[in-house]
């Protein structure tokens, strides 16, 4: 490790001594904003791609402990603060007639409480699983929402811990709901359906069993990681683009930087659309798993 | 420098994307538990008290509506009765009087006829009287008369009451029976 580094520092050594050549300064400059910013592509004249290592930054805290923090466990931690705080004020003095804000907060919750659980479980078992739906729902949607807010910059939900989580949580609760309401009956709901020809059973019980309880979970992770990891990658490569084009680039190959950065203004709005989008769909089918668990056929 | 430091830390070793690292587990799930436990004891509560407080007054505002549309109706239906009643007691007040005012005038009228039955019947008895009391006078005037006129012609006093008045009827009865015979002829 320590040959590493030292040896990555000849390196930058030498990258630097070529970067002092005709726009030093600019380079310079680019490189002390990248400092501070963390862009990954660094102002040497050359153009790097975003990697993975995106995802992977370095510790900050408590390095090697199951509790290491670095950049994005602290995203995640300032995002689900600001979240949380922003509910307990929004519902701290409640009145019967709502005001402007309180308004906003009502429409958030009952989002969940009506559109999502109660039309998809009813009145009476939607309501058992609301805070559920609503933590998933929150959580998801201010941990997404921090890949296009500004110094946070990387959702909280790009790295595969949050997504698994959810989708455990998601897999215990809908397999937790199934067990109660039938019971052993069901496994036996899920994996045999009925009005089927006893024989169709050999190759529709693997099938039932592969959907139901394999890849729900996984797709529930693959579907809100990979977008939210292609949504950064994509929003770092028109910026750094934007950045290599207009800081490093020779004369009219600057003007290569305006359509990346226009790029980069619009997957902006279409990052936040994905990340409300994809905290709907994970909870609406948490909720979906739940509602077929809990009916009494399949 | 970081980008160095990445570079190296990539050159070390590219991490899977889908392994989840210990403490990106611990936070994930730290994160969820969090969330979920103030969801759960603070905001939805907070929430769901409002929405029952909310449905309370809703409810009692509804019951207080309806009770006050129950007593509107009853105090209307309440006049609308003493109206009704109000226009038939009108109406049989107008009734009765119409009644009374004609029982007035026929006992008016009845009272009138009897009166003038009366008065008529008065006037003819008196009449009746008068012309007898006519027919005496005149029988004795014209009697007296005659017999002044007679004394003169005959030249000698007819004292004799008994004498005279025998004559004077029966100059009467020639007179009256005259009369008729004049009065059957004119037929």
């Amino acid at each position: 490790m320590a040959d590493e580094v030292r040896s990555s520092s000849h390196h930058l050594n030498s990258r630097e001594r070529h970067a002092l050549r005709p726009k030093q300064e600019t380079a310079l400059l680019a490189n002390a904003v990248n400092m501070l910013v963390g862009v990954t592509s660094s102002g040497d004249g050359e153009f790097h791609p975003p990697t993975i290592m995106e995802f992977f930054p370095p510790a900050i805290l408590f390095e090697g402990t199951p509790f290491e923090l670095n950049r994005i466990m602290l995203v995640r931690l300032i995002a689900v603060a600001a979240m949380l705080v922003l509910f307990w004020l929004g519902t701290r003095k409640m009145t019967i007639i709502p005001g402007r804000g309180q308004s906003i907060v009502e429409m958030l919750l009952d989002f969940i409480r009506i559109n999502v659980a109660e039309e998809l479980l009813g009145k009476k078992d939607g309501k058992r699983f609301v805070p559920i739906l609503a933590t998933i729902f929150f959580m998801i949607l201010a941990m997404n929402i921090t890949g296009v807010i500004p110094f946070l910059n990387i959702a909280g939900t790009s790295v595969i811990g949050v997504p698994v989580v959810l989708a455990i949580v998601s897999y215990v609760v809908f397999i937790y709901a199934g067990v109660k309401k039938n019971g052993g009956n069901f496994f036996k709901l899920a994996l045999f359906p009925s009005g089927v020809p006893k024989a169709f059973y050999i190759l529709i019980t693997p099938i039932e069993f592969l959907s139901t309880f394999i890849l729900r979970p996984v797709t529930l992770t693959l579907r809100l990681l990979m977008n939210m990891v292609a949504g950064h990658i994509l929003l770092v490569l028109c910026f750094s683009a934007t950045w290599f084009f207009f800081v490093n680039a020779d004369g009219l190959m600057a003007l290569f930087g305006v359509p990346t950065l226009a790029f980069g203004l619009i997957f902006t709005l279409f990052e936040i659309l994905v990340a409300v989008l994809q905290a709907y769909i994970f909870t609406l089918l948490t909720a979906v798993y739940i509602q077929l668990a809990i009916s009494e056929e399949h | 420098m970081q980008g160095a430091l990445i570079q190296a830390a990539s050159a070390e070793a590219a991490p899977n994307l889908l392994l989840p690292a210990v403490y990106d587990l611990v936070w994930s799930a730290l994160c969820f538990a969090v969330v979920l436990a103030v969801f759960f004891w603070k905001i939805l509560p907070n929430f769901q008290q409002m929405l029952d407080r909310r449905s309370a007054a809703i409810e009692g505002n509804i019951a207080k509506a309806d009770e006050a549309q129950r007593q509107a109706e009853a105090a209307l239906e309440e006049y609308t009765a003493q109206l009704a009643e109000a226009r038939a007691e009108a109406g049989s007040i107008r009734e009765t009087a119409r009644a009374d005012g004609q029982r007035i005038l026929a006992d008016l009228k009845e009272q009138a006829g009897v009166e003038a039955a009366r008065v008529t019947a008065q006037a003819k008895t008196q009449i009746e009287a008068e012309r007898q009391a006519a027919v005496v006078s005149l029988r004795q005037e014209v009697g007296s008369l005659a017999l002044d006129l007679a004394s003169g012609v005959i030249g000698e006093s007819l004292t004799d009451d008994a004498k005279a008045s025998s004559i004077v009827d029966r100059f009467l009865a020639d007179l009256e029976k005259s009369e008729t015979d004049k009065a059957g002829l004119t037929k």
